[in-house]
């Protein structure tokens, strides 16, 4: 364990803007715990549209998080194991949600699996209607939340190297156990922070939800969008269920950061 | 380039003023104040006029005639949703007019203290139905949204178009199960656009303005929940011959008819 010290890379001003920057962050942040009723949090926070936002929010998160691990694993695996211009081109592509307004999405995610949209008319023959179900919402937070993941496990396996892998192969494991005993293994940090952040991700989504899922009680209208709602009806209960958003984000910060130290802890 | 360049700048000199105004908040926790603001140094009169969103067509109409019958004077909008809007004021935003969408957020900014003159009611505006152009549902009556088979998108309760929806649904005596409850008309409005949704609740202006994609079609039921729409000077004001100006320009029967084009109705019919 290391002393509890404020390194400044022997540049003392550094401190300053330093300073002002988690200022920036967390001020508001406590201007908001600041202001918040207490005496009314917890009516105004376990009101029946609050808990039935909560409760979607928590299970949609959860199917997209999955959803993001079994499309966004193996892209990851795909993206660090390959070279050259078409790995970029794919890249490209894969990481567009990141750099690309939510709102966007919503609206690229409506031209294509929207009622009149490219792909829309095929599943309404099917008889499947996303737009303004639930369905579309985890649509949505994967869209949006997928690099995060890609991101995160493509850094890790890129790092690993191939190396242990080779070893591997010549002591005559194959692929696919390579793959399930050396390789995931060795990129587990990356992919257990990758996952954690894709669920806050998709807690957080707001625009590409409103945008392409509609917002209704129950079905569609995910913790942000009550909060977004509330200003213009009950800007208390807004700030409340704001602060229970932040405990949410700080409760998956510090879930990184213990995990993380778990598994690095032993490897030098 | 250089021009952008120059705005990118700019904005980082604000930002870097907001984070200045942060320091000596922290540092003395004491009220932060800029001096940054609209400093018009010309001998020209610059009017801010701060109107609802649905107001913006009409409006700028009114605005640029204005600006023609008085030579120097330029009029700057500010538009959005009402209760923003005054929640801007209150928090010290420079305007010289302030028109609502209704009247409670006008009732609002007077118990804040911010209006100079009495508000006039100016416009009324009144609900429609908004289909896509092909209307796929054939709906031609209120009635027709109750169908459970029909994708209806409405205003949440909380939003004031919401609230003039569900006091049509009453004085119908039916009830329109909604697959979204948005949170503006115009995000309505851009469901059916897109036919996602196959009707929705939204203001004649609405329709008005959203050319082609969208139908409207009346129905009686929508007497039950009219909108006024205010407007008054404010107390903030530097121009206040020019605020009262204004107001008469929109008050005049040539503003009148401008709001009228664009689907208004007059306020005392």
């Amino acid at each position: 364990m290391r002393g509890a010290r404020l390194g400044v890379a022997g540049v003392p001003w550094l401190l300053v803007p330093a300073a002002l920057g988690t200022a920036l962050v967390a001020l508001p942040v406590v201007a908001m715990a600041l202001t918040v009723e207490w005496s009314q949090f917890w009516s105004l926070v376990t009101s029946e549209p609050s808990r039935d936002a909560l409760w979607l929010s928590l299970r949609t998160a959860t199917v997209s998080t999955l959803l993001c691990l079994v499309l966004g694993v193996p892209l990851a695996l795909v993206l660090a194991r390959s070279h050259g211009r078409a790995a970029t081109l794919l890249r490209s592509v894969v990481l567009l949600p990141l750099v690309l307004p939510p709102v966007v999405g919503g609206i690229a995610l409506l031209q294509a699996f929207g009622r009149r949209g490219l792909l829309g008319g095929s599943f309404t023959a099917l008889g499947v209607d996303i737009a303004f179900t639930t369905t579309a919402v985890v649509i949505a937070q994967t869209f949006v939340a997928m690099p995060f993941l890609v991101l995160s496990l493509e850094g890790a396996l890129r790092s690993t190297g191939t190396r242990f892998e080779d070893v591997a192969a010549t002591l005559g494991a194959a692929p696919s156990l390579t793959l399930r005993r050396v390789t995931l293994p060795l990129a587990l940090p990356g992919l257990v922070s990758g996952t954690i952040l894709a669920f806050a991700r998709c807690l957080g989504e707001f625009g590409a939800t409103i945008t392409f899922a509609g917002s209704l009680q129950g079905t569609t209208r995910t913790l942000p969008l009550e909060i977004y709602l509330q200003r213009e009806g009950d800007p208390r209960a807004a700030v409340a269920l704001s602060l229970v958003l932040v405990a949410v984000a700080v409760l998956v910060i510090g879930l990184t950061r213990a995990r993380r130290s778990s598994l690095t802890a032993g490897t030098p | 380039m250089s021009a952008r360049w120059a705005r990118t700048r700019s904005y980082a000199v604000r930002a870097g003023a907001a984070v200045t105004g942060l320091t000596l908040l922290v540092a003395c926790s004491g009220p932060a104040s800029s001096g940054e603001g609209a400093a018009t140094t010309s001998a020209d009169t610059t009017l801010t006029v701060f109107a609802a969103a649905s107001l913006q067509t009409p409006f700028e109409a009114i605005g640029a005639a204005f600006e023609e019958a008085n030579p120097g004077t330029t009029v700057r909008f500010g538009f959005g949703g009402s209760s923003g809007l005054v929640a801007q004021l209150t928090e010290g935003a420079p305007a010289d007019v302030l028109a609502t969408a209704n009247e409670a957020t006008m009732t609002t900014a007077e118990s804040a203290g911010l209006l100079a003159g009495t508000p006039r009611p100016f416009a009324t505006n009144v609900l429609q139905i908004a289909v896509p152009a092909d209307n796929p549902r054939r709906v031609d009556a209120l009635a027709d949204l109750a169908d459970p088979a029909t994708k209806v998108v409405l205003c949440a309760p909380a939003v004031p178009c919401g609230a003039a929806s569900l006091a049509v649904e009453k004085a119908a005596g039916i009830d329109i199960t909604p697959v979204s409850e948005e949170q503006s008309v115009t995000d309505v409005l851009g469901k059916v656009r897109s036919g996602e949704a196959d009707a929705g609740l939204v203001y004649v202006t609405d329709v008005r303005g959203a050319g082609d994609s969208v139908r409207g079609i009346d129905f009686p039921e929508a007497a039950k929940a009219v909108n006024t729409y205010p407007i008054a000077t404010l107390k903030g004001s530097e121009n206040a011959s020019f605020a009262i100006k204004f107001v008469a320009a929109v008050t005049s029967p040539d503003g009148q008819r401008v709001l009228r084009d664009a689907g208004f109705s007059p306020a005392t019919p």
